[in-house]
Parts: structure tokens; sequence; C-alpha cells
């Protein structure tokens, strides 16, 4: 019974082996900054690569603090993919001191950065005075995925077709994307493309597709509001009689409420701006964010039809 | 031309009359239990007891996500265990009233940053739970004015335990049996009124809206009755002066707040009778020869 039962396992063990062994060489390791990168990453890489998030979803990118478990992450993958911009400067630091081997891939290389006006310095950390949030607009995903591709085939040359053809599939997918958002905000009446925020994050997606941004200026999810700011702010409701004040999913709701209140204006939904929401929610894939994104503007600001 | 400055901006905006009541209302509750604070030689407790509230909202959040409600039922709770378990100790230990309190608040607080990081690791929870005088909405307010209304009637029945507490506490232990309630029933009126005061003005600027009126108030005043009306009148003139100046000069209204009562305190400082310089303004004439 004993001999026969230890070659049994041994073998048993060999087939196991055999079966994982070849997929586990398949693998690239990706880690990504925040979940939207980490959801393109996935959509070039398919299969043949396992893509993990630092910021996790529905979290705020702007107070992240890495764990050591992220240093080993960073330490073991194959692609680190930074969004750059100032918005993940932490990153290079982490992929240093956790030994990182190559270079951090800056996704939004190429794209031409919007330079905010009033200097996007108000979260905590330093943007500089580019803005960041690129991937409000879509022609900006469409560099964003090549660079990608362009990354894991480097990487992983076996692979490279393999990228390229999906990286293709999703430009499809993001130009219809592109497309519906254009012909979707057409229907809005001009005097009421307006967008006021409590985080300027939104500042590609105002100059895309037409929509004017109001920034709530000076009213941060870090910083303390001056009672000037907000007053400045419920005036520039009342007098340009904006409809409706979005939330997003990472601010405290109480601020804004107040002032759409005091303005005239109603609150819409939650938009979407850093972070995806997690698997269950409206927004898990970033296409899926852009369109929930674009159904909540519309529905807050379409007049009213009887 | 004055009543531009110092009354347009309250009648043209709501939010400046909520911030306005959230201040009167702070200054009728917070201000007198930061002069028993003070008089008992507890300035720095309130700091402490700030931070021994932080596990219980992170509870409070892990337990039902962003509500306000559960996170500031939470912190009351986690500070008033705080808050009895280093009463229970100084009484009854060799340690000292802030000797236990450190011990118990640290031991909280280290808890509640360990209990943000396992789930979020990044929420700022403490901003998402304690808001801005700016942005009172209809439930911080009422939370702040029924925390104010308890307050008063707890302090009016407890007072002359309370004042000779204060400033004999063997002597109240001794004749009286009241003791333990006065003394873990203001432990208790301090966690409420940090919370109510977290929520108008932030968990750093808290504090200061206790102390520093009674403070300057115990700069000029000998009678406690007195010290009483002048803390809650700097503390309320500190509100307007402090919302006023964010509104005009652009700056946040928590710090702004609390330096108006800072700057009165250091006015105080020199010129009150029990200031550095008043003792020799008010001097009276002496029989000299």
């Amino acid at each position: 019974m004993r001999t026969l039962f230890k070659p049994a396992l041994a073998s048993l063990l060999l087939v196991l082996a055999l079966i994982a062994t070849p997929l586990r060489a398949a693998q690239i390791e990706v880690v990504a900054s925040f979940s939207i990168l980490a959801d393109l990453a996935r959509q070039v890489g398919g299969e043949r690569v396992n893509v993990t998030s630092l910021i996790a979803p529905d979290e705020d990118a702007h107070g992240y603090q890495p764990r050591p478990s992220d240093a080993r992450l960073v330490r073991d993958a194959h692609i680190v993919l930074a969004n750059g911009l100032g918005f993940d400067t932490w990153l290079e630091r982490l992929a240093k001191s956790a030994a990182h081997a190559n270079a951090v891939v800056v996704a939004s290389e190429g794209i031409e950065p919007l330079t905010g006006q009033q200097g996007h310095a108000h979260h905590g950390h330093d943007h500089g005075n580019m803005d960041p949030h690129v991937w409000q607009e879509v022609a900006n995903v469409l560099i964003l995925v090549s660079n990608i591709a362009a990354a894991l085939g480097r990487v992983d040359p076996d692979g490279a077709e393999l990228y390229t053809e999906n990286a293709e599939r999703y430009a499809q997918q993001l130009r219809m994307l592109d497309a519906d958002i254009r012909s979707t905000l057409s229907a809005l009446p001009v005097s009421r493309r307006k967008l006021i925020t409590s985080h300027d994050a939104f500042g590609y997606l105002g100059k895309a597709y037409g929509l004017r941004v109001i920034a709530a200026a000076g009213i941060s999810s870090q910083a303390e509001p001056s009672a000037a700011g907000i007053a400045r702010l419920i005036r520039q409701l009342r007098t340009e009689n904006v409809p409706v004040v979005f939330v997003e999913n990472i601010s405290d709701p109480r601020l804004i409420e107040r002032i759409a209140h005091e303005g005239g204006a109603k609150v819409g939904g939650k938009l979407y701006s850093d972070a995806l929401s997690g698997p269950d929610g409206p927004a898990p894939t970033y296409i899926d964010m852009m369109r929930f994104n674009l159904d909540t503007l519309m529905k807050g600001l379409l007049p009213e039809t009887g | 031309m004055i009543a531009d400055v110092l009354i347009d901006p309250f009648l043209e905006f709501e939010f400046m009359r909520r911030a306005l009541a959230g201040c009167l209302a702070l200054a009728l509750g917070a201000t007198p239990v930061g002069l028993f604070l003070l008089l008992r030689r507890m300035s720095l407790m309130g700091d402490a007891m700030s931070h021994a509230i932080l596990p219980g909202a992170a509870l409070g959040y892990l337990g039902f996500g962003l509500s306000l409600g559960a996170m500031t039922v939470g912190g009351i709770v986690a500070g008033v265990v705080v808050a009895l378990a280093a009463g229970l100790v100084a009484r009854s230990s060799v340690l000292k009233e802030d000797a236990s309190l450190a011990a118990f608040y640290l031991m909280s607080l280290a808890a509640g940053v360990l209990l943000v990081s396992l789930r979020g690791r990044n929420l700022d929870l403490l901003h998402v739970l304690f808001g801005s005088v700016l942005a009172l909405d209809d439930a911080s307010l009422l939370l702040i004015a029924t925390i104010t209304t308890f307050t008063l009637f707890a302090l009016a029945l407890l007072f002359r335990p309370l004042v000779l507490e204060c400033f004999d506490p063997s002597f109240l232990r001794g004749v009286s049996g009241l003791s333990p309630i006065a003394h873990y029933g203001f432990l208790i009126l301090v966690v409420l009124n940090l919370v109510s005061g977290f929520h108008a003005l932030g968990t750093l600027m808290a504090v200061g809206i206790m102390i520093l009126p009674a403070a300057a108030a115990r700069l000029w005043a000998r009678g406690l009755t007195s010290m009483f009306g002048l803390s809650v009148a700097l503390a309320l003139a500190s509100g307007v002066v402090g919302l006023l100046a964010s509104f005009h000069a652009d700056v946040p209204a928590g710090p702004a707040i609390v330096l108006a009562a800072g700057a009165a305190y250091l006015v105080s400082l020199v010129l009150a009778p029990g200031g550095l310089i008043g003792p020799r303004l008010y001097r009276r004439p002496h029989l000299e020869s």
C-alpha cells in the first residue's frame, strides 16, 4: 500500500505542476497606480497579464499611503504603470525604494496636458500646473492605451502582436464611446452645457465635449473652505443660472449640497472622476464609467420636458 | 456702510446664518465646559480626548459605511469609554488623571488608525465625519444644538459639585457622594461638546473654541458668574469676527474663528487685571508714605 501511494502522489504532483507551469510563465505582472489605468492595462493585456491596482476602486487617490505589500507588488512586477502629470509622483519613489527592475512607464506620455489657469495644487499634493485627469477625454485614452500596448510589447515580445490587436479592438470601442458622448451631449441646449463639481477633475471632459466647467474654486476635498469662496460660488450659480451641481464619488457631499441649495440648483448624481467603482458598482470599467457619467450628466442637465 | 460689512453677509447667505447659529450653540455649550476644564487644570485634555474619539468613528464607518449618524454615535461612545476608563483609573490607582488619560487615548488612537487602514487605507475619515462650520446641514446643526441644550441643563444640575471639585476635590469627596457623578458626568460633557465642536470647526480647531475664550475670561474676571458670562460672550464674538474675516478676507473659517479667540486671549493677556501688565494698570492706590 505504502509503496504504491508515494509514486502515485508524486506523479499526481508532477501532472499538476505540468498543468500549472505554462500558465504561470505566460503571466505578465502589471502594477498600475490607480483603477482606471489598471482597467486599460487589462483591456490591452487580456489573458496574458495579471493587473493589480495600488489604489483600490472607489478610493481617493489624494491621500494614498503605500503599504509594505504594495512595495512587494511593485518589486515583483514586470511593468509598473503610472499616469504621470503629477498625479502619482509617489509611484516613482515607491518603485525605487522597492527595487523594481525597470523604469516606471508613464502612460500619459505624448498627451498635450491642460494647464490649469487657477493652478491645480489644491489636493495637498502638488500637481504642478498641469491637469492630470487626462482620461476624462476619450482621445487621450487612445494614447494611454497605445502607450500601454507598446510597454507590454517591450517586456513580453511574444505577446506583442496580441497586445496590438487588443489595443486596436479596444480603440474601436473607445471611438464609439467618443462618438456617443458627442452625439448625446449635442442634444443639450447650449445654455445648459455647464458643469460644476466639488473637485476640479473634468477640465478635459469640458474642453473635448464643449461643456463649460465651473470649478468650485478653492473648495477641494482637503483644504478648509473660506466663506468668501463659498459665497462666490453661490453668486456664480445664481447669475449663471446653473441647473445642477454634481457631487463626485470621493468628496464630502454636505458642502456641495448647501451651495447648490442656496444657488438655486439641484444636486445631480455622482460623477466618477479619479477611481472606478467596485465590480458590483455602476462603473467597474473605464467605458462603463464614462457611460455612467454621461448618463448622470444628461439626467441632470436635460431640461424637464413636459 | 458698516452694516454692509457686518450684516449683509448674513442677510445674503443662509450658510452664513447657519454658521452663526452653530457658533452661538458652541459658545453656549462648549465654552462653559472649556472653562471648567481650565479651572480643573485639564486644558490639554480636550486635545487628548479628540484623539480618543477616532476609533469609534472608524467603527461606525466600518459598520455602516459613510453614515454621519453612525460615525458620530461611534465617536461619542469611544470618547465616553475612554473618559470613563481614564477617570476610573485616576480615582482608584496611583496614576493621576493625565497619565491614565494619555494611556487610554494613545491606545484608542492607535486602534482607530489600525481600523481605518483595514478598510480603506486612505479615507480621510476625520474630514468626512467632521465638516466645516460653513457646511452645516440640518442634521449637524440639530446635533450641535441638542448637545448644547443638554450641556446647559447638565451644568446647571452639576454646578455646585463641579465647582467644589475644581477647587477642592478631596473636600468634595469627603462631604458628598456626588463626587463621582460630577466627575464622570463632566467627562461625558467634554466628549459630547468635542463632537459638536468637531462638526462645526473640525478636529483640530474644536478645542480652540473651548479653551481660548475661557482662558481670556479667566484673566479678566474674578467671580465664577462673570467668568462664565464673559467667556461665552468672547466665544460668540470670536465666532462672528472669524466668520466675517473668512467672508471678507477669503480665509478658512475654522482657523479664523479660533485665531479671533486667540487674539482676544492675547489682548487679555496684556491688558486684563490677571495678565502681564494689567496688575499695574488697575492698581488701587495704596496707603503709602
